[in-house]
């Protein structure tokens, strides 16, 4: 279980304003993503951001281009868990893919706003805030693997290895 | 109960029966990527292996930022074509081919029955001839590399039945955007899309790239045409090896089927930050603009070219408009130098550029300053995306764009037929 505050926006969060395209083809290391991370979507994020925070946002969080380092700068960056109310597909792959915890979770992101302390319970499924107790929906089998062996990278090596 | 084109495709790849909501793991026919190859090559190096596993399935073209515009990009491009010779990549396309989305069919690889993965959200496009392809992310792609193999989730189908006829100066681009605008940009998140009805055979393969591009805006997995004579056709001379087409059958099950009427629709532009802000031109006319690009993956081939062409015919690039042209592979270029469009692009002012993504995902040739507005042929009008993030991004067909170079406000394409 781990605490963290949400940080609050809206529907259809595209991969532009997560990571802006024109550093999307320079090779940058972690912590510099982690600058850039929502530049376009929310200034005063990447100075602010603590780990541990959560991202509540609407639908189709992350839409747009596929690059990763939409995921990967807000790993960088400390955040636990996006919980929105659905992700847009590559999306929702290269999170789990990097280890980065994508949840479903209608309720709590109409409940929660800017600022709220909440506690993510993964084994139980739940998000808990002063204001409730939500449920999230559980992760399909097949991401789960990935998502244990830490992601993609380290379950594809354990799979090379056994072959 | 009958199988859609999708579940046709990936259980003949997963050598069974598959039908929508089945995760199957597969051996894509090709596996594409583009500049971020150079990300892609140093999440493999982690992998611990020394070759790729299937070599003549990977496919690499650089486009993204061609010719290179400073060190940082030049060293990528410089670390993937050692990549290349070293693991002995085929299938390479350096600076001078294009856009990897308009390569891929023109060089033969995006066949009816493939399927196709790429590192880039818009590889639905060889849907229109079609294939299923669909975009993933870079550490997906370097595993792919490494194993031949990838999961995928059988993805539900909407339908989208097309009638009727555009009127002049409307075009596949207004499709696109009047139905991301009705129905939202997660209208068909996770799903495929097919484009059927009886007016889809009417549609060019051009128009189809564009519409099977644009679906990656609907959220959708897969967008696509079933191929018919005019798919086959093209593919004459250019197909790299045989191919088994599939079409969904008659009593296929579709989540959902939408109607839609082409002969009431008008020209379409989507307005600042959302592809799904969708307004009728009428709305929009008369917006002042500072550049306008004609071309990307979206909208850069022969045709659109051509219909800019038409537009421009006897007219000028109005002076306080930068118009950007970029034939979207150098295929395209040719045919438009033997056709006239590009001549008469160059007499109206336009600035011609390398074939490539040009300023679209807002790396170079053509950066947005605050306050400064486009109007672009291009998929995405996201904040920011092609520079400052107080620039604006209107998005709509090379027609509507051609009559906003000339009128230096965003203007009815349907003034100038």
């Amino acid at each position: 279980m781990s605490q963290g505050k949400t940080w609050k926006y809206g529907d259809n969060v595209n991969t532009d304003v997560i990571f802006p395209g024109r550093y999307t083809y320079q090779i940058m290391p972690p912590e510099e993503m982690a600058r850039h991370a929502l530049e376009d979507l929310d200034p005063d994020f990447a100075a602010n951001v603590r780990p541990g925070d959560v991202i509540v946002a609407g639908k189709n969080f992350g839409c747009g281009s596929s690059r990763e380092q939409a995921a990967a700068c807000l790993k960088a960056a400390g955040v636990q868990a996006v919980v929105a109310k659905s992700f847009a597909r590559i999306y929702f792959r290269n999170a789990i893919n990097l280890g980065l915890a994508v949840l479903q979770c209608d309720e709590a992101v109409d409940a929660l706003e800017k600022g709220d302390a909440v506690d993510l319970d993964f084994a139980r499924g739940e998000i808990r805030s002063a204001k409730d107790t939500f449920r999230f929906l559980p992760l399909p089998d097949s991401v789960l693997g990935i998502l244990e062996a830490g992601g993609l990278l380290e379950y594809t090596k354990k799979k090379l290895e056994k072959e | 109960m009958g199988k859609t084109l999708t579940e046709k495709i990936l259980g003949r790849k997963a050598g069974k029966d598959v039908q929508a909501g089945e995760v199957i793991t597969v051996s894509p026919d090709y596996v594409l990527s583009h500049d971020n190859s150079a990300a892609i090559i140093q999440e493999f190096r982690k992998l611990g292996v020394k070759k790729v596993k299937a070599p003549e399935k990977i496919v690499i073209v650089l486009d993204h930022i061609v010719p290179a515009s400073d060190e940082k990009y030049a060293q990528n491009h410089k670390s993937i074509r050692e990549f290349v010779a070293e693991q002995g990549i085929p299938y390479f396309f350096d600076i001078n081919a294009g856009i990897c989305h308009q390569v891929l069919p023109e060089q033969g690889f995006a066949l009816p029955g493939k399927v196709i993965v790429g590192s880039d959200s818009h590889t639905p496009s060889y849907g229109a001839l079609g294939a299923f392809a669909t975009g993933i992310g870079r550490t997906e792609t370097a595993c792919t590399w490494a194993t031949d193999e990838i999961w995928l989730r059988v993805p539900e189908t909407m339908r989208i039945d097309l009638s009727g006829r555009f009127r002049p100066g409307v075009f596949a681009k207004d499709l696109s955007l009047k139905l991301i605008g009705d129905h939202g940009a997660e209208m068909a998140n996770y799903k495929a899309v097919e484009f059927a009805g009886p007016a889809a055979g009417d549609f060019s393969v051009g128009a189809r790239l564009t519409l099977a591009n644009m679906s990656a805006e609907m959220g959708a997995k897969n967008g696509y045409f079933a191929p018919d004579g005019k798919a086959l056709k093209w593919l004459e001379g250019r197909a790299r090896g045989p191919f088994v087409a599939a079409a969904s059958d008659p009593d296929a099950r579709f989540e959902s089927i939408l109607d839609c009427d082409l002969g009431g629709l008008e020209p379409q532009v989507a307005c600042p930050h959302t592809v799904d802000n969708v307004k009728s031109i009428g709305a929009v006319a008369g917006k002042p603009v500072n550049q306008v690009l004609i071309g990307t993956c979206t909208n850069g081939r022969l045709e659109d070219l051509e219909a800019a062409a038409a537009i421009f015919a006897g007219h000028k690039v109005h002076p306080s408009v930068r118009c950007l042209v970029i034939p979207a592979s150098w295929e395209v270029y040719r045919e438009a130098l033997k056709s006239g469009a590009l001549a008469v692009l160059a007499e109206a002012g336009c600035v011609i550029l390398n074939s490539g993504c040009g300023p679209c995902l807002g790396a170079h040739e053509g950066i947005m300053a605050a306050g400064e507005a486009c109007l672009s042929t291009s998929n995405r009008n996201f904040r920011g995306r092609m520079g400052h993030r107080d620039s604006e991004i209107y998005l709509a067909s090379p027609a509507t764009a051609a009559a906003t170079a000339v009128a230096g406000r965003i203007a009815d394409p349907r003034e100038f037929v």
